[in-house]
């Protein structure tokens, strides 16, 4: 068994929430010192940095969410002078909705760490090759991954994503053995495998998959394709990136990195905590970042924790993969869909809001449908007028969202409402379902 | 010289004709002509009906989405090569027909009419009219 941070991966729960409460009480005063918004939250709460004084107290701390993200954007939530910031990183959203982070080097040097631990969870050695086939640049798939299999000291392949015959060739030139990249470019790279015959030529003996939901099914497909144990890793970019926590070769849940990171479930409506093992959002407060520390971040990630020791030998608590979110955006083929941008092209053409988002996925090919609701404005006895405004529409949301989308026109409250409400979203991938 | 066709929207399922034609019957409104066009998704049904704003409000009211369109209404001549003779000045006019349905009005000793959709009513009615083609108009329709 081998771990990158034996002492800590392996500490007492005692010894972890030691570091928990010592490194939260310090995180607080960081924020409250430096951070003008979020000590506005709090005064807005009522609540000083005394009255934190372990994580029993963490409740009493406000909520940050993507909103005040945006809100305090770009500057708002640094809690570092610019001069001792290295880095930034980004969400891949399209604009207006994105999210950046700061990190300090100690930041980085820490995200490396977390990512680190996840390729030795893996098996990962300074033997292996580890190709890297996440996005590089603002994207965080690809620098952390990148830093981990630095601090193990792995040969790194930085090929970023695409260019597949590239990514192929110097998979079985150089003899890659871990991968690291999306589940849904694991897929196609297996099939490109097949198609090119080079099964036999390929080492991979494990792959790190995550940035995007997949199922168990997924999992085994690419298991058994690639000839390779799969594994999850999540994390986010406000938080750092990917490894805020990892699977182990346990394949049972991903250990969250909890000498840096709190977390805990609440019920999305009305806030509360929830005791362990019940199904909630996911909140998460780290507790070791300088220069964008963030403390209760709703993730939106709808998640159960399992503090059971785990065979791998870790001690530090385990997330189930997320089945779902909060709210309604959507990753297809890839990419950020927010049904506020849909909306958005709708209305631009005259149209009223009553639209669904259907999203389907055959192979490894998802499908965005946008089912319209016919209008006396949009309706007309001749047919041409009507497709050519299918078209105008289908345009205008490849424009904005960058995918195609098939716009199909349904007849006027034909869409399902339930108390009301349109049901905006209907995802048929089941992604979520394990 | 114009007569008023309804156009309604249907999505193309099954049934979503008879749906129509069930809440005119209770109303007691007649269809006189009739003609569907579709794509994959969805369906436009054309009507000349007995009493158009009835009809309208009565469909309006199942919320579906009416339109009322102004169309030209055109007598075949009831001799061999009618229609042809019609679509000859159509075509020597240059005259653009977006569609077209035939229909037959039983009160005028059965005598065929054909819809025509044009862009330009007034431009069309015009060069039909001194061509000596006889067109008719709503009342003609709608009486019994
Ligand atoms: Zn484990």
């Amino acid at each position: 068994m081998a771990y990158f941070q034996k002492e800590i991966e392996t500490a007492s729960r005692e010894q972890i929430r030691a570091w928990q409460d010592e490194r939260l009480v310090k995180t607080v005063n960081h924020v409250w010192n430096n951070c003008e918004y979020y000590r506005n939250k709090m005064k807005d709460r009522g609540v000083e940095p005394g009255d934190i004084r372990s994580r029993d107290d963490l409740y009493k701390l406000p909520f940050l969410t993507k909103d005040d993200l945006r809100d305090a954007y770009p500057y708002g939530l640094m809690s570092m002078p610019l001069s001792e910031c290295v880095r930034i990183q980004s969400t891949s959203g399209t604009t207006g909705k994105r999210v950046i982070a700061f990190y300090t080097q100690h930041d980085i040097d820490l995200w490396d760490d977390c990512c680190a631990r996840a390729i030795m969870a893996v098996g990962g050695t300074k033997e292996d090759v580890v190709q890297v086939c996440y996005g590089y640049g603002l994207f965080t798939g690809g620098p952390g991954l990148n830093g981990g299999s630095h601090k193990v000291g792995s040969l790194t392949l930085p090929m970023s994503s695409g260019n597949t015959e590239r990514q192929l060739q110097f998979m079985t030139d150089l003899g890659a053995t871990i991968i690291c990249c999306t589940p849904s470019y694991a897929q196609y790279l297996a099939e490109s495998i097949h198609e090119a015959g080079l099964r036999d030529k390929i080492k991979l003996k494990a792959g790190i998959f995550g940035a995007e939901a997949w199922t168990e099914e997924m999992r085994r497909d690419i298991e058994e394709r690639l000839g390779i144990k799969a594994y999850d890793i999540y994390g986010l970019t406000e938080l750092s990136g990917p490894g805020v926590s990892f699977e182990c070769e346990a394949q049972a849940g991903m250990h969250i990195n909890e000498d840096h990171f709190i977390a805990e479930i609440i019920d999305p409506d009305t806030g509360e905590v929830l005791p362990e093992g019940s199904k909630g959002e996911l909140v998460f407060t780290s507790i070791t970042k300088e220069a964008f520390p963030l403390l209760r971040y709703r993730t939106k990630d709808i998640c159960v924790l399992n503090s059971a020791p785990c065979s791998c030998g870790r001690t530090h608590i385990r997330m189930a993969k997320p089945m779902g979110r909060s709210d309604d955006m959507l990753i297809v083929k890839g990419v950020n869909v927010f049904p506020s941008q849909i909306e958005q092209v709708l209305l631009s053409k005259g149209l009223t809001s009553n639209y669904q988002i259907v999203v389907d996925r055959k192979g490894v090919t998802d499908s965005l449908e946008v089912r319209v609701e016919m209008t006396p404005e949009l309706f007309s006895d001749t047919m041409g007028a009507m497709t050519q405004k299918e078209t105008e529409i289908t345009e205008a949301l490849k424009a904005m969202l960058g995918i195609l989308a098939k716009v199909s026109i349904v007849g006027p409250k034909s869409i399902v409402r339930s108390e009301g409400k349109a049901v905006r979203v209907i995802d048929k991938r089941n992604l979520y379902n394990t | 010289m114009t007569i008023k066709q309804l156009s309604i929207f249907a999505e193309n399922r099954n049934g979503a004709l008879y749906t129509v034609t069930d809440i005119l019957a209770k109303e007691n409104i007649d269809i006189r002509a009739f003609s569907v066009a579709d794509t994959q998704d969805f369906g436009v049904l054309r009507l000349i009906v007995s009493d158009t704003d009835k009809a309208k409000q009565v469909l309006a009211a199942a919320d579906m989405i009416v339109s009322i369109t102004d169309v030209i209404a055109v007598e075949i001549p009831d001799t061999p090569g009618g229609l042809s003779s019609i679509l000859k000045v159509i075509y020597d006019n240059n005259v653009a027909v977006e569609y077209m349905y035939a229909f037959v009005i039983p009160h005028t000793n059965s005598k065929a009419y054909v819809v025509l959709r044009v862009p330009d009513n007034d431009a069309a009615v015009a060069v039909l009219q001194n061509a000596g083609i006889t067109l008719i108009d709503d009342r003609t329709v709608r009486q019994f």
